[in-house]
């Protein structure tokens, strides 16, 4: 599998990162060599083996359901680029 | 008073607690050595007022006989750490100006037992590289040179700034994190102490993440006495992390110096790869002989998947980081640059905020996450991972420890390797798998290159078993005998 210019617009689309035309071409070099040096794993039977999704074997810890923070509203959005009256401030979304 | 920072973290403490030296003392003795070191580029924050509020705080506490089990002692913490109203950044240009309003759970463990806080330290950007080259702030310089020459060297990554502060004597010991060997590479490079716990040890909350189900916290240190007592201070249960551990915390330096007669030591065979330089492989075959001279039992092991290693490591690590950084959106924290809507916003500040390494990363993990790929990817590469994971449990059926080298190599130019993705990936080869299996490893400054510069072993061990894995460690320490510092050319 490859990638072409296309997909590496496509791709930067979803992950909501901006991509110049002229830096396409070097963006699909990059990653093609990434994905060739990958692609080795085909030589790997994993047929019947499990997936393995934690790093090391443990249950689940279950926690009470209670609130347990005081309101941080202040400390929330002390941070944000725009905050007004403890909300974040963004573009306008619904016209 | 400039030999007050030679003191290792163990030496410093046992002086503070004698009262032969006072926090204040040590502290300023550190922060004119950070000042006076300033071209190797370690530091990222200096929080030079802290540290001496900190440090009187403590000196009150030893004047009369109290105080916690790090009392007074001067850390650098790696800029990954939050912590609380003192600038945080992994880095990154997307974290301009953020001020965490809390404190990382492992930092908040170190200040608990009372040490000192004398800044944050360089890192690649969100800890992505093994040279620490990406950072936003630029560089850090490696303490050692070749022999002879002034090039400049990297100091590893992704925790340089960690690696080249204690190399330096610019801290008593240093925080640093883990992903797929950036605790124990840039170790390597410098000549210290670099110690990864098995992951759930050391809580995550706090720590700014990359890979989630990889990441771990751990101390880069002058020796092994000082990386066993870091832990105990940095481990422990946390119930804001869901995979920190809930088990007891050893007191490690008591492992330290214990018989390793009858230990079992494997020597992992597909280790032995084409092209290693020979005084990587002589440098193993010393280390071998000493541990056999100290009474263990030495004997060869497979791992059969670990060319596949690698691979697996650049799926499953930029899946984890493109979930991960979906956070830095220009709304909540850091850098926004404006656009004609929202998608736009959001696209040009990732685009502005985010280096080279970090976007390949985001754009890779994005492309296989996505829908048509996510199988004969990421799902591969999980299965994959499984039988890296049975292959060290069959491996630790016949032994206690392994020992590898570190890295592949001595430390490298600056800009050597960033030209070519690949090349600088495959840095890692004998650390990644590590992480891949959630196993605690250890690197240990071993000898010198014909060079002039460090190289490291590194010895891998049991789920939860740092004891054993610090008890070899400290063998080899002793067996090594590596005494040899860097020369403060950085100071002229």
């Amino acid at each position: 599998m490859s990638v072409d210019q296309k997909t590496v617009r496509h791709i930067a689309r979803l992950a909501r990162i901006a991509v110049r035309d002229d830096e396409l071409e070097a963006l699909a070099k990059e990653l093609n060599g990434i994905l060739d040096w990958v692609e080795q794993l085909g030589e790997v039977d994993a047929t019947d083996v499990e997936p393995m999704t934690s790093a090391v074997a443990m249950a689940m810890k279950m926690r009470d359901d209670v609130v347990k923070a005081e309101n941080l509203q202040k400390e929330v959005t002390r941070n944000a680029p725009g905050a007004e009256d403890g909300f974040f401030v963004v573009p306008k979304v619904v016209e | 008073m400039s030999d007050l920072t030679k003191l290792t973290l163990a030496a410093a403490r046992d002086a503070l607690r004698k009262k032969e030296v006072t926090s204040t003392e040590l502290t300023g003795a550190y922060l004119k050595e950070m000042e006076a070191a300033t071209p190797l580029n370690a530091y990222v924050t200096v929080t030079a007022d802290k540290a001496m509020e900190m440090a009187k705080a403590s000196d009150e506490k030893l004047a009369k006989g109290e105080g916690g089990d790090l009392e007074g002692v001067p850390l650098g913490i790696k800029d990954l750490f939050c912590t609380k109203d003192v600038l945080t950044t992994a880095c990154s240009h997307i974290l301009d100006g953020f001020i965490p309003p809390y404190e990382s759970t492992v930092t908040a463990n170190l200040w608990r037992d009372g040490a000192v806080m004398l800044g944050k330290l360089n890192n690649d950007e969100f800890a992505m590289g093994s040279s620490n080259e990406t950072s936003f702030y630029g560089p850090v310089v490696n303490p050692w040179r070749r022999k002879g020459s002034d090039a400049k060297l990297v100091p590893g990554g992704s925790s340089g700034g960690s690696s080249a502060a204690v190399a330096a004597r610019l801290c008593a010991a240093a925080t640093a994190t883990d992903t797929g060997g950036s605790i124990r590479q840039p170790a390597a490079f410098t000549g210290t102490v670099g110690l990864k716990p098995t992951y759930g040890r050391c809580s995550r909350w706090g720590i700014v993440a990359f890979a989630s189900s990889l990441d771990q916290a751990g101390p880069i240190t002058r020796d092994v006495r000082d990386a066993a007592i870091m832990l105990k201070s940095m481990a422990g249960h946390d119930e804001k992390d869901t995979t920190s551990v809930d088990r007891p915390v050893p007191d490690y330096e008591a492992a330290l110096g214990q018989s390793i007669k009858g230990l079992s030591v494997g020597i992992p065979k597909e280790y032995r790869v084409e092209g290693m330089p020979k005084e990587i492989d002589d440098l193993w075959t010393r280390g071998i002989e000493w541990l056999k001279a100290a009474g263990a039992n030495v004997k060869e092991v497979s791992l059969p998947h670990t060319k596949y290693a690698l691979p697996t490591y650049y799926i499953v690590a930029p899946a984890e980081c493109s979930s991960n950084l979906a956070r830095y959106d220009g709304v909540r924290y850091g850098l926004r640059v404006d656009g004609k809507d929202i998608t736009e916003m959001y696209e040009n500040t990732r685009a502005e905020g985010f280096g080279a390494e970090v976007k390949r990363r985001v754009l890779m993990g994005t492309y296989v996450l996505s829908a048509g790929y996510y199988d004969a990817y990421y799902l591969k590469a999980q299965k994959v991972r499984t039988l890296i994971a049975r292959d060290f449990a069959e491996a630790f059926s016949e032994a206690d420890v392994l020992l590898t080298p570190t890295a592949p190599s001595a430390a490298f130019g600056l800009g050597e390797k960033t030209d070519d993705p690949l090349s600088m990936y495959l840095n890692d080869v004998f650390t990644v798998t590590v992480n891949l299996a959630g196993l605690p490893g250890i690197s240990v400054p071993a000898g010198l290159s014909s060079e002039g510069l460090p190289l490291g072993l590194q010895l891998i061990g049991r789920t939860f078993d740092e004891e054993t894995l610090l008890r070899a460690a400290f063998a080899i320490e002793e067996a090594a005998g590596f005494t040899a510092e860097a020369e403060a050319w950085w100071r002229a």
